[in-house]
């Protein structure tokens, strides 16, 4: 019999901290496998953030760097201009990203830093216990909106590729997920485009996850699916939000 | 070697360049923006990168990013951009990182002055951002002494793997002085080998990281941590007296004011009163029982500290005193630097003549 | 038996995703044994009918299943 699929070397034997059915795990999976099919391993170096996965410096089997909140676009930043030609990636959660690390991967971006970062949309905030995330739907419950996101009070849910599509230094921004097979083969062959990408010199690239978070929507792992299916995709659609090579072919 | 006339500032800068460093990452802020301004020139002369960033913040993040990476980095900014920059310094001593950072401080509080001040001697020497930690200050009082500093601050960053601060006041960032450029000999080579560099199949991954999430684990850092700040206490003090063997007046101040005062104690000298200096070099490690030292010598009838705050450093002062000698205060807050006159008036009042 | 699904059961968390995804449904959770984690792990009830697509695998986020075939 041949191995048709086993863990990747992408990863460290590690027993990831995440709760049962996150799909941080899927990810972190999808992006260790590229770098090991990309043979990319030996060089790269990724920055995790504060959030749920502030531990994945754990979890991937390449040099890391752990930055404070919503920094990892600078420190990758630090890092990329260091060692050019090593891959470098960013991997962050909605709150670190989309909210007080807002600043970093707008400017990251319209520097055209030949990084690629793999944005997790889960909606919520998980490490800190559900409260409302930039991304949290209108009316969906948090910690801190008890009553359901209110667009009065604090406005809509934030689409990060929808922005990054509009900043010229980024070359490739998709959204995809991981809520069934089909999504997830597309959001692997997304997370491979852009680290291709990037060592082709050719600018940012930009993967939104959509993603889940079972323990703080209150749902089990398989109905979260069902939730994210139901209610996050039709807000946050799915697809190729800029390929520049598209638009250059054009 | 000839003597060159430059603008501390530029001069730090250079000094930089000249010690190694490649990688500059800062913002813009009065009165410091020489730095970045002449680093935005010369670093691509000699392969390397300036960037400047969006924020003091990711400024500093990147200077974190750059040294975990290996390499060697400076930023520099002025007091309300340092207060910006305070996140990332105490994430970068958590991990252990090395890199220089240059003050060039401004009057305060909020967004104060662009004149020359020294109120940011509290946030420079108990750490400044969340945690337990320290940094040394080196506090240059000629623009010389600058460039010396700048360039001593990489090594011992490297050597402790901790940051290391250059504070120095905007009058030092502002002025022109004659330098000499001596040959830089790095005083500290050890490989880096703890870098994020990509592992190659080599060895196993390296983590950079101020992330303890266990509480005894913490500790334990903590507990590796103290042992450098205690380590530095022991090798990195430095100071300089002037004329305390047999003073009457012994003042105390570093930076600015410490040239100052040695013109009030020729004022003085002209009356028949013997002032003398103590300057503190090194804001932290402090030289306590040096200053304890000097300030207990039977001729010092009184301690004048000299500053251009509120008063900071002169709680220092009062410790190294302990009561046995009267300490009084001479400073000016928010950009106004303290004269010889009013420095001298200060002596004679604290001698009650 | 055309594929073999190992899954190493000591790591899984029950999360049953690769029950979900699973298009011949024979993954399930083996309410019989409880882990060191606590959870009962996934197994596969009759591994004659597995095509080896390995979706269980590539859906675990605790990678915990290595997939075989002929």
């Amino acid at each position: 019999m041949a191995i048709v699929y086993q863990k990747s070397k992408g990863l460290t034997d590690k027993e990831m901290h995440y709760c049962p059915g996150c799909t941080h795990g899927i990810v972190h999976k999808l992006v260790a496998e590229v770098l090991e099919e990309l043979n990319l391993l030996d060089d790269a170096i990724g920055v995790c953030p504060v959030g749920c996965s502030v531990f994945a410096y754990d979890y991937f089997s390449c040099d890391m760097q752990e930055a404070s909140h919503g920094r990892a676009p600078a420190v990758a930043t630090g890092i990329k201009r260091v060692h050019p030609n090593s891959p470098v990636f960013t991997y962050q959660g909605d709150g670190d990203l989309a909210a007080i690390g807002m600043a970093e991967i707008i400017h990251a971006a319209n520097r055209g830093e030949k990084i690629t970062t793999i944005f997790i949309n889960n909606a919520i905030y998980g490490m800190t216990g559900g409260q409302m995330a930039p991304t949290t739907l209108i009316g969906q419950k948090a910690t801190t909106a008890p009553l359901g996101r209110d667009k009065d009070l604090c406005g809509g849910p934030v689409h990060m590729c929808e922005m990054m599509s509009a900043i010229d230094g980024a070359v490739y921004v998709e959204r995809v997920s991981v809520n069934n097979i089909p999504n997830l083969n597309k959001a692997k062959k997304a997370i491979k485009k852009a680290f291709e990408l990037q060592m082709q010199n050719a600018g940012f690239a930009f993967i939104e996850v959509v993603s889940t978070c079972p323990t703080n929507w209150g749902k089990t792992p398989v109905e979260s699916m069902k939730w994210l299916e139901e209610n996050m995709l039709p807000v946050f659609p799915l697809g190729v939000y800029k390929d520049v090579e598209e638009v250059a072919s054009k | 070697m000839a003597m060159e006339l430059w603008k501390g500032n530029e001069a730090i800068a250079e000094a930089a360049v000249r010690a190694g460093c490649r990688f500059f990452f800062g913002y813009p802020i009065t009165p410091q923006n020489e730095i970045p301004e002449y680093m935005s020139m010369r670093l691509p002369q000699v392969g390397g990168c300036f960037l400047q960033s969006e924020s003091e913040l990711a400024a500093i993040n990147m200077v974190y990013g750059a040294a975990g990476a290996g390499a060697r980095v400076m930023t520099s900014s002025s007091s309300p951009g340092i207060s910006l920059k305070q996140e990332g310094i105490t994430y970068m001593v958590g991990a252990q990182l090395p890199a220089v950072i240059i003050n060039v401080s401004r009057g305060g509080p909020g967004l104060g002055s662009i004149q020359p001040a020294q109120s940011d001697y509290f946030q420079s020497t108990r750490g400044g951002g969340n945690g337990d930690y320290r940094t040394v200050v080196l506090a240059p009082n000629t623009i010389q002494e600058a460039v010396d500093h700048t360039q001593m601050a990489f090594d011992i960053a490297d050597k402790y793997r901790n940051p290391v601060f250059v504070l120095a006041d905007g009058m030092i960032g502002q002025m022109m002085e004659p330098i000499e450029w001596k040959e830089y000999k790095p005083a500290y080579t050890a490989e880096k080998e703890w870098a994020t560099t990509g592992h190659k199949g080599k060895r196993p991954h390296n983590i950079v990281n101020s992330l303890f999430i266990d509480a005894a684990g913490c500790h334990q850092h903590n507990l590796e941590l103290d042992k450098k700040y205690k380590a530095m206490e022991e090798n990195e003090k430095r100071w300089q007296e002037v004329g305390t063997e047999d003073a009457e007046v012994l003042f105390v101040a570093y930076g600015t004011p410490s040239r100052i005062a040695l013109s009030a104690a020729e004022i003085l000298k002209a009356e028949g009163i013997k002032a003398g200096l103590f300057r503190p070099i090194t804001l932290w490690p402090y030289p306590m029982m040096e200053l304890r030292e000097a300030i207990m010598r039977p001729s010092v009838k009184a301690v004048v500290c000299i500053e251009m705050s509120m008063g900071q450093m002169v709680e220092d002062v009062r410790y190294a005193a302990l009561d046995k000698k009267p300490v009084s205060f001479c400073g000016k807050a928010g950009g106004v630097i303290p004269t010889q006159y009013e420095i001298a008036a200060a002596a004679r009042a604290a001698l009650g003549r | 038996m055309a594929a073999k699904v190992t899954f190493a059961q000591d790591r899984c968390k029950g999360c049953e995703l690769c029950a979900m995804v699973c298009p011949k449904n024979i993954v399930i959770l083996d309410t019989s044994v409880t882990n060191r984690k606590g959870y009962h792990p996934a197994a596969v009830t009759d591994m004659a009918l597995c095509i080896g697509c390995a979706s269980c695998a590539k859906i675990c986020p605790d990678s915990v299943i290595t997939v075989e075939r002929l």
